[in-house]
């Protein structure tokens, strides 16, 4: 038995060894090439021939912060345009179609300017303008083929083919056959090399029900917009990604493609590709396609800085839900020097049973069914919020949620954390990432954003290195420094009864 | 002053790059690009092991990661739960793991895995229970040990079940919280009947009533070799890992077959349904009626059909609700399929309050449509084209070709199911598609229900015909009258429940999707 025993924790050694080798840096080194064209665009190209399929991950370093004033969910908007194709897919004629898009733009400015008249307003002429402008977006739709750019990537096997936008940058992914590598490039950089803004009021209506979706019609998110609001009064974290409705019910596609031109530069974009494909033969075709788009200089990159906050900040939604405790302390962006330490707290804080919060509200107090801590709220490359929030069980309060997360918080400050939990803390990030190199995908997504973020994808490797250093002291140290009082904002939902049962009820099915 | 700049400088870099353009072979139509053949790929089938108990046990070689996971697979699900007590299954699906086993509590196993950044769950579904796990490779034997101590003695301590109990109490009063929660729960039990087992609702009073013998007892009678299926994963070597499960599981005797009953599907009668939240400016619409089982011969054309009418992005519903309407932001639908019961036909979208009876009329267009306009040649064409040409990520990792396997191997279908499936694919044509569109699809037979703002709508739902409203208040706890909770219970609210928590971290990241 002991013998077993010794023979079988002298096998782990050599196990761990062995998975240093085959995981680490090096090995990724190997098979990883990063090159930056002439036009200023970064590729990565990243070799994985599990199985006759690659994905890609193009990032673009713009998101809403970037939206103009006047104009949020403008970068957001963009990327919904991003699937209307271009001046060859998409379209019966592009030429007349080109004419015909410039007269909607034309009639949407006199609308506008119109409609948007602060005084002398014509209402019949607003109506007039209206029916114009809507007659000749009507007329530049003949010209549609719609969704030809999907369609081509569905019919050839495109697999969650998507994007998202955030405050800090817009992506777009998909996955392909490996024998569609060649018409993947085209498809992607014709995309962002000619870009028409067709059906664009359409689709901003549709953004509009997606606002109505995710904000309007959800407590949650109702809640996060008001939060993220009140913590930023500075900075243009203040604007929801989303966009608010009365902007949305005015940019143009002219405002768009503006949009586009002036963040859409290839300085500004990595392209990521992971899967069965080998560097010497991808890089070139790449190259050949996405070579072409034109460079242009970097944007102004300017954003305010949020000041110090001195006092705390409140929102409270009386809601028609249950209730929600959610607080947050500004931090510096991910490149400080203490973000390993963040992320040491998150997961001190938040992972698993073992974490602080689960046991003390959940497990212990018995006053909530979740509670966590996280940071990146609303995104990470700015000064950002590092929440906590608490779900409580029916009869529990808010106030009560806060109560115990600030005894969690007030330990972090004073009590060194133990051997064990940071030991846990570092053993986890490391599993974390192998179990995070396992798909394309995933891999695409990661080696492009840390490439986008550090200029360097190899900091993804580096980061598990960073947590490995982090000590007691510096939870202690960062806690004190972020966790007070007057750097915090809190965002509650308490429940508000519904109006009177009465008219809608009844009839059960 | 510096944007003023950027223009000027970046008129000029146009012109400089624009002037020197790249080979000139450039390709500009992408269908002159060549596609060549996808090469060969044959993926690795997993090794499948029959113990003479009956365990059926499959191993896939995976040596990419340094890592091993499993899970087993149990027969027996909240299908088969006492009515009585609904809920009991989600209780048992989450001690089963956080009870702990013989020798150590929940709270020391959270330990024990942690410090190996391991992780050991169990959960439940309609049909099976599970319980996996997932190590790195060099912490297998203490990992697969804590595993195999809580499949085979599991302790339910109370004080978890106590635990479990108020996080359902708790779910249940947030389960009227999201639009898109009520509707998709509501309209299931329209397509399925109200009292049909994979519909039933925990309540206070059927959670209040699970007791540790009620755990127990599924336990021990659910809860043997020949009714698992037991898949691994990961960096080891079949033979010695064979020898090792064949060790662990050898001499577990054989127990009672797992029984299931007849379950009755008993769709609402057709019509409009409505469930009115004031707090919401978009209306959720669900037209569902029942669907099919996988095993039905009709299942390939009505997948090729799905994909057309209401898939992607190139589908009918999506075009004209979406792109051509701006109606929505999501839509879509098909006629739905389960492996061993009929799944559900439906067809969902969420439009503004003011647009309401209007999408519902644009719905019923398109459904309409396909019989004036069957779907084309082209459109078939094109849907087998997206269907076959993404074929192959069925099977592009070692652990998706075991999740497939295990899943025709727990519902008695032929493990060459997915090789059947894309024959099936390139054997449909148009009067197929078009057969099973009338065959499955009916506009008078479908439940529509509306989850909205009623003042708001367009017009009254009932100008399309007579409305049932639906009651979703939930019933208070036993003993407790509805009034005193008032405050924390809401009669009409919304949806979600024990994913809410993590909802947040994620909505808070506001990933606006396509």
């Amino acid at each position: 038995m002991s013998y077993k025993r010794s023979l079988k924790s002298f096998a782990i050694i050599l196990v761990l060894a062995a998975l240093a080798a085959a995981q680490d840096l090096a090995s990724f080194e190997k098979r990883t090439t990063v090159k930056t064209l002439d036009n200023g665009l970064t590729v990565v190209i990243c070799e994985r021939p599990e199985a006759p399929v690659f994905s890609f991950f193009t990032h673009v370093d713009a998101g809403s912060v970037q939206d103009p004033l006047g104009e949020t969910g403008l970068a957001h908007m963009f990327e919904h345009m991003a699937f209307k194709g271009t001046d060859k897919i998409g379209t019966t004629d592009y030429a007349a179609e080109k004419v015909a898009l410039e007269k909607v733009e034309q009639d949407y400015a006199a609308y506008i300017a119109e409609r948007d008249k602060p005084v002398g307003r014509d209402e019949q002429k607003v109506k007039e303008l209206q029916k114009a402008w809507t007659e000749a977006t009507t007329e530049a739709n003949k010209y549609v083929k719609p969704n030809e750019f999907p369609q081509i990537v569905e019919m050839n096997g495109g697999e969650d083919l998507n994007a998202n936008t955030s405050d800090d940058e817009t992506n777009y992914f998909y996955s392909f056959p490996e024998n569609r590598l060649e018409l993947w490039a085209y498809l992607e950089s014709e995309r962002f090399l000619h870009p028409v803004m067709r059906e664009f009021y359409k689709e901003r209506n549709v953004v509009i029900e997606e606002r109505r979706m995710r904000v309007d019609s959800n407590p949650i998110g109702r809640l996060l917009e008001q939060f993220t609001t009140a913590a930023y009064q500075a900075h243009e974290y203040h604007r929801p990604t989303i966009g608010w409705i009365s902007d949305l019910n005015t940019f143009s596609a002219t405002d768009a493609k503006k949009f586009f031109d002036k963040y859409y530069i290839p300085s500004n974009m990595v392209v990521a590709v992971v899967g069965d494909v080998k560097a010497s033969e991808t890089m070139p075709v790449i190259e050949k396609y996405f070579g072409r788009i034109p460079s242009r200089p970097k944007p102004d990159e300017r954003t305010t800085t949020e000041p110090p906050q001195n006092a705390e900040r409140r929102v409270i939604l009386q809601d028609m839900s249950q209730p929600l405790y959610l607080e947050g302390y500004h931090r510096p962006d991910y490149r400080s020097p203490d973000d390993a330490v963040y992320d040491a707290i998150a997961d001190l804080m938040s992972n698993g049973r073992t974490s602080r919060l689960y046991r003390a509200l959940v497990r212990d107090k018995k006053i909530a069914a979740d509670s966590a801590g996280f940071t990146g709220l609303p995104g990470n490359k700015y000064p950002h919020l590092f929440a906590f929030y608490a779900f409580p069980l029916p009869g529990h309060k808010p106030d009560e949620m806060a109560e115990a997360i600030h005894v969690e918080i007030e330990k972090l400050k004073n009590e060194d954390i133990s051997d064990e939990e940071l030991k846990m803390i570092k053993t986890r990030a490391k599993a974390n990432l192998i179990r995070s190199l396992g798909s394309n995908e995933g891999l695409a997504n990661n080696l492009a954003i840390y490439q986008a973020r550090y200029d360097d994808w190899r900091e993804l490797f580096r980061s598990v290195d960073r947590i490995d250093k982090v000590s007691k002291a510096d939870i202690r140290r960062v806690a004190k420094q972020t966790f007070v009082p007057t750097n915090r904002t809190v965002g509650i939902i308490e429940t508000r009864a519904a109006a009177p049962a009465g008219d809608q009820r009844g009839g059960a099915q | 002053m510096k944007s003023q700049l950027t223009r000027i400088l970046l008129s000029a870099v146009i012109l400089v790059s624009a002037a020197v353009p790249r080979s000139a072979a450039q390709v500009t139509d992408w269908q002159q690009i060549t596609i060549p053949p996808l090469p060969a790929f044959h993926p690795q089938e997993p090794k499948r092991i029959e113990l003479p108990n009956g365990m059926v046990i499959f191993l896939q070689e995976d040596h990419e990661l340094p890592l091993i996971d499993g899970v087993a697979r149990i027969r027996g699900g909240s299908r088969s739960e006492a009515a009585s007590k609904v809920g009991v299954l989600d209780i048992y699906g989450e001690v089963w793991r956080t009870g702990g086993t013989k020798t150590q509590t929940g709270d020391q196993l959270d330990d024990y895995l942690e410090i190996r950044a391991a992780k050991v769950e169990s959960g439940d579904n309609a049909d099976s229970t599970t319980i996996s796990w997932s190590c790195l490779k060099g912490d297998f034997d203490d990992v697969f040990k804590a595993f195999n101590d809580l499949l085979r003695e599991p302790e339910f301590r109370a004080d978890k079940i106590d635990l479990a109990q108020h996080e359902m109490f708790d779910s249940i009063s947030r389960r009227n919280d999201d639009v898109s929660g009520i509707a998709s729960r509501e309209s299931k039990k329209l397509a399925y009947g109200s009292n049909n087992p994979y519909v039933r609702e925990p309540e206070y009073a059927t959670v209040a009533a699970v007791t540790r013998q009620d755990l127990l007892d599924w336990h021990h009678t659910y809860v043997h070799p020949n009714n698992i299926i037991l898949g691994v994963v990961g960096d080891f070597d079949s033979a010695s890992m064979e020898a090792k499960l064949r060790k662990v599981f050898g001499d577990w005797p054989k127990g009672p077959a797992a029984k299931e009953e007849k379950i009755d599907f008993d769709s609402a009668k057709p019509g409009y349904y409505l469930i009115a939240k004031e707090d919401v400016n978009q209306s959720s619409i669900n037209m569902t009626e029942l669907g099919i089982r996988r095993d039905n011969p009709d299942y390939y054309a009505t997948q090729v059909f799905n994909e057309a009418f209401g898939g992607g992005f190139s589908s009918r519903l999506f075009k004209s609700i979406r792109t051509a309407q701006g109606l929505a932001y999501g839509v879509g639908g098909g006629i739905g399929s389960a492996f061993d019961h009929p799944g559900i036909v439906r067809i969902a979208m969420g439009t503004k309050s003011s647009t309401t009876v209007e999408s519902i009329q644009a719905l019923y267009k398109e459904i309409d449509n396909l019989k004036q306009n069957p779907i084309s040649d082209e459109e078939i064409k094109r849907a087998k084209d997206s269907i076959l040409n993404s074929f192959v990520f069925n099977f592009d990792s070692p652990e998706k070709v075991l999740r497939e396997r295990m899943a025709y191997e727990f519902y008695g279908y032929p493990a060459d199911f997915l090789e059947r499936y894309r024959a099936g694919i390139e054997r449909v044509g148009k009067e197929d598609v078009a057969r099973v569109a009338a065959k499955y699809l009916h506009k008078d037979k479908l439940a529509v229900l509306v989850v909205g703002n009623t003042p708001d709508f367009d017009k009254p739902l009932s100008s399309l015909g007579p409305v049932t409203n639906v009651d979703i208040s939930i019933p208070p706890p036993p003993g407790e009258k509805s009034e005193e909770k008032a405050p924390t219970k809401p009669a009409v609210s919304e949806a979600e429940s024990r994913g809410s928590a993590a909802n947040v971290a994620q909505t808070a990241r506001n990933q606006n999707s396509r």
